[in-house]
């Protein structure tokens, strides 16, 4: 059998039989621990230069962004979105509660159906489940209400996000899931698919040149929910107490702020069995 | 359309695997497997190697390729003040996970079938290709899409599944193209590193034979949305999905692929059936240490901070889900990894596949990859190759460097390129691999070096003849008695003023005056 051959060979070559029972319990702690390795510098900043890098970064990598003051505003930047980019008012969206409950009527000429995505869709609104600044990158895990074929099939993908979910570094993006997600199947917190998306697709195979719209979006967009006080742009200059650099790895400070949402947001992205 | 000649085939000798197309039936059992036997070119290295050095067009596509992701890297790295740190994490997460290689494929196999997958353990190519099969067959597959993958390369998968009637259809731009002309990739992350744009515009042409006559394919655009177009139909109507994993996480039992296309996502969301192939290697513990490990790897492969998609995939479609395959499976693959643990060559294990070694490597950067004769070009291909597929059957590649220390001054996991291609020469001269002029001149040169008086004295004859012959040349395009060395290289001609030796005795003796 492969299985026991394979294992044998390793062993062989490690010079020993399989693990003791004492170190398989240090190796299964270890995973049970998944103790982080060093952050980036650039991610351990307060919540305003936080954002203002998420912000920077998507830019950097080609997608755009607008910041809107509530949920409400939501249809109106989507529609004049699709309107400057000479975009036709029609889109397929997550069925995510968060998306449900926007007052998309107050945009009649939008038609707007809530659905996983076909080929022949042009635009997308998908529900970001996090974002990191370090570099721009959008969390999207799958889920019933959350359909990979959003990030994937349209020409144009829109992704709603809140600020309040913009964490500095990969890590903390992975600790909300673990905290936040069940996966009924597996019993962990890892649903199907997660995509970590940052800009729009690309391809360099041709002379090793950068150009847009590969096989996935040609065109990124985010809104931008502003519903984190201490996030705001003008927040730095506000709230000296908010804009303190938090201490240590584990940033009690923004772990705060990036829950504070979270009973909102475990609610209604469960993965339902 | 074949500008070259094809100059290696994973798997198959030429024509062996045509052999089986057209007389399998759907369904009927296989003719006797053909012996698995890579057709290496690589023994020929230096008929390679000088037949791309009069590539005019591979020396255009090279020479416009290269500088570009240099100058990418160095910005991305200088960018991250915590890039070399990181190296140093990344070389320890992967040491030790090697150290514990079979406690973490087991954990890692456990949470894939918890999450509803399976897992193919496979120790050779063999194996691997009939897991693949079999798994295409029962579902019935006609087509199968594919994400870019340098394990199915290494199978000679394509080649396999064509064999027994399945049309496999490469989504990568870069594959794309080079299964159009029936060339392997020559580089590890950008296959069609040797095509210039006219190579594509002809390709398509010849291929894509609809096309009306008028249609422009002047500019990077104009090839993209072609090619766009047609794999779009390709992805909705395949059966099976096979994809690469630049990793697999045993804490969560997921398989990672990282693209900037959106092929590789494609290739596994639409179909019915998703195949992973992943060598052993690739298992690293937990999602912190797979995230040290992507903090370096787009930096050092193409010079971005992030690729666009990083996607973590674990398991078949959930209960409710709107999308996604119904049946996930990973075939693991070994083929002569498990035999490098616990020798001198066991630290190539780490590698992640960035492709720096060879952006980096001033003899890939003139001979391209396929010169290399096999799946992975450059200097992590030197190391790898004699370890995958014997030291005796590759002839020159672990001399097909210059030691200048590049490939591991940029390597992201520090891997010792260069001692390592020194232990396989060791091993070649050891196993009397080595052609007997070099077996003799390697003597001589012994012979000196044991006797100091004598080496000095010869020497400095030596340079002091190479320096008045050479005077205002350079460099000798050719030697009598060495013209086997010159006959690839130039041996550039000393400056005068003498041996090295020579030259340090007496700056010392100036500084002690």
């Amino acid at each position: 059998m492969s299985r026991e051959a394979i294992l044998g060979a390793i062993r062989r070559g490690l010079r020993r039989g399989p693990l003791p029972a004492d170190q398989a319990a240090m190796l299964a702690a270890r995973l049970e621990r998944h103790p982080r390795h060093v952050l980036p510098a650039r991610s351990r900043v307060p919540r305003a230069e936080q954002l203002a890098l998420f912000v920077r970064n998507v830019e950097k990598e080609f997608g755009s962004v607008e910041r809107v003051p509530d949920a409400a505003s939501v249809p109106a930047a989507v529609a004049e979105y699709l309107a400057a980019q000479n975009l036709p008012a029609r889109l397929v969206r997550a069925p995510h509660p968060e998306l449900d409950a926007l007052p998309w009527s107050d945009r009649p000429m939008l038609q707007v159906e809530a659905r996983a995505a076909r080929a022949d869709d042009a635009v997308s609104v998908q529900h970001a489940f996090a974002a990191v600044a370090e570099t721009g990158t959008l969390m999207l895990p799958s889920a019933p209400t959350r359909p990979t074929t959003l990030n994937l099939l349209p020409d144009t993908a829109i992704v709603v996000l809140r600020a309040s979910r913009v964490v500095g570094a990969y890590e903390e993006a992975w600790d909300l899931l673990r905290a936040e997600q069940r996966d009924p199947r597996s019993g962990g917190f890892m649903p199907r698919n997660v995509m970590l998306v940052t800009g729009p697709s690309r391809s360099a195979d041709i002379e090793q040149t950068l150009e847009l719209g590969a096989h996935g979006p040609r065109r990124l967009h985010v809104v931008l929910i502003d519903d984190d006080p201490a996030a705001l742009p003008a927040a730095a200059a506000a709230a000296p107490d908010a804009a303190a650099p938090p201490g240590g790895p584990a940033m009690p400070a923004m772990r705060d702020a990036t829950t504070r949402h979270s009973t909102e947001a475990a609610g209604s992205a469960p993965n339902e069995g | 359309m074949r500008a070259r000649a094809r100059p290696w085939r994973p798997g198959f000798g030429p024509g062996e695997g045509s052999r089986y197309i057209s007389s399998t039936p759907r369904g009927a059992r296989p003719p006797p497997e053909p012996i698995a036997l890579p057709q290496l070119t690589s023994p020929a290295f230096k008929e390679n190697a000088a037949r791309a050095l009069a590539d005019a067009s591979l020396q255009k596509a090279l020479s416009g390729s290269r500088g570009a992701f240099l100058a990418r890297r160095q910005a991305a790295v200088a960018a991250l003040p915590e890039f070399e740190r990181l190296r140093e994490i990344g070389r320890d997460i992967k040491n030790h996970t090697l150290a514990h290689l079979d406690f973490y494929l087991e954990a890692y196999a456990a949470k894939v079938e918890a999450a509803g997958g399976t897992v193919h353990w496979c120790s050779t190519a063999e194996d691997a290709r009939a897991a693949v099969l079999e798994i295409c067959r029962r579902v019935g597959a006609r087509t199968v899409t594919k994400g870019k993958s340098m394990i199915s390369e290494e199978l000679g998968l394509n080649e396999h599944l064509e064999a027994h009637g399945i049309t496999p259809v490469e989504t990568d731009l870069g594959e794309y193209i080079l299964q159009l002309r029936d060339e392997p990739p020559s580089h590890i992350i950008a296959p069609a590193f040797h095509l210039n744009r006219e190579d594509w515009e002809a390709s398509f042409r010849a291929s894509h034979t609809d096309l009306p006559r008028d249609r422009v394919f002047r500019e990077r655009r104009d090839i993209l949305t072609e090619a766009r177009t047609r794999l779009r139909e390709r992805f909705l109507a395949a059966d099976v999905g096979i994809t690469g994993a630049n990793f697999l996480i045993a804490e969560t039992g997921s398989s990672v692929i990282v693209t900037n296309e959106g092929n590789g996502d494609l290739t596994q969301t639409l179909p019915r059936v998703h195949i992973v192939l992943a060598s052993i290697e690739k298992v690293v513990p937990t999602l912190e240490d797979c995230c040290a490990l992507l903090r370096l790897l787009a930096r050092s492969a193409t010079g971005q901070d992030f690729s666009v998609y990083t996607t973590f995939s674990t398991g078949a479609r959930r209960a409710g889900d709107l999308d996604g395959p119904e049946e996930y499976h990973v075939v693991l693959l070994d083929n002569g990894r498990s035999n490098m643990i616990g020798t001198e060559f066991q630290e190539m294990l780490r590698c992640i596949r960035c492709g720096a070694c060879m952006n980096h490597c001033p003899v890939y950067g003139v001979v391209g990859g396929h010169a290399y004769g096999w799946v992975y070009p450059g200097p992590m291909g030197a190391v790898l190759t004699p370890s995958l597929v014997g030291v005796d059957k590759t002839g020159h590649l672990p001399n097909a460097s210059t030691f200048c220390g590049r490939c591991e001054a940029v390597c992201p996991v520090k891997i010792p390129l260069p001692k390592m291609m020194r232990h396989w020469r060791e091993r070649e001269f050891e196993r009397h691999l080595t052609p007997p002029a070099a077996r003799s001149s390697l003597r001589l040169w012994a012979w000196f070096a044991k006797r100091p008086g004598a080496y000095h004295a010869a020497t400095r004859m030596a340079i002091g003849a190479l320096s008045l012959l050479g005077r205002g040349k350079g460099a000798f395009r050719s030697l009598p008695l060495a013209r086997g060395w010159t006959k690839g290289r130039d041996l550039p001609a000393p400056e005068p003023g003498g041996t090295f030796m020579a030259r340090y005795a007496k700056a010392q003796r100036e500084r002690r005056v």
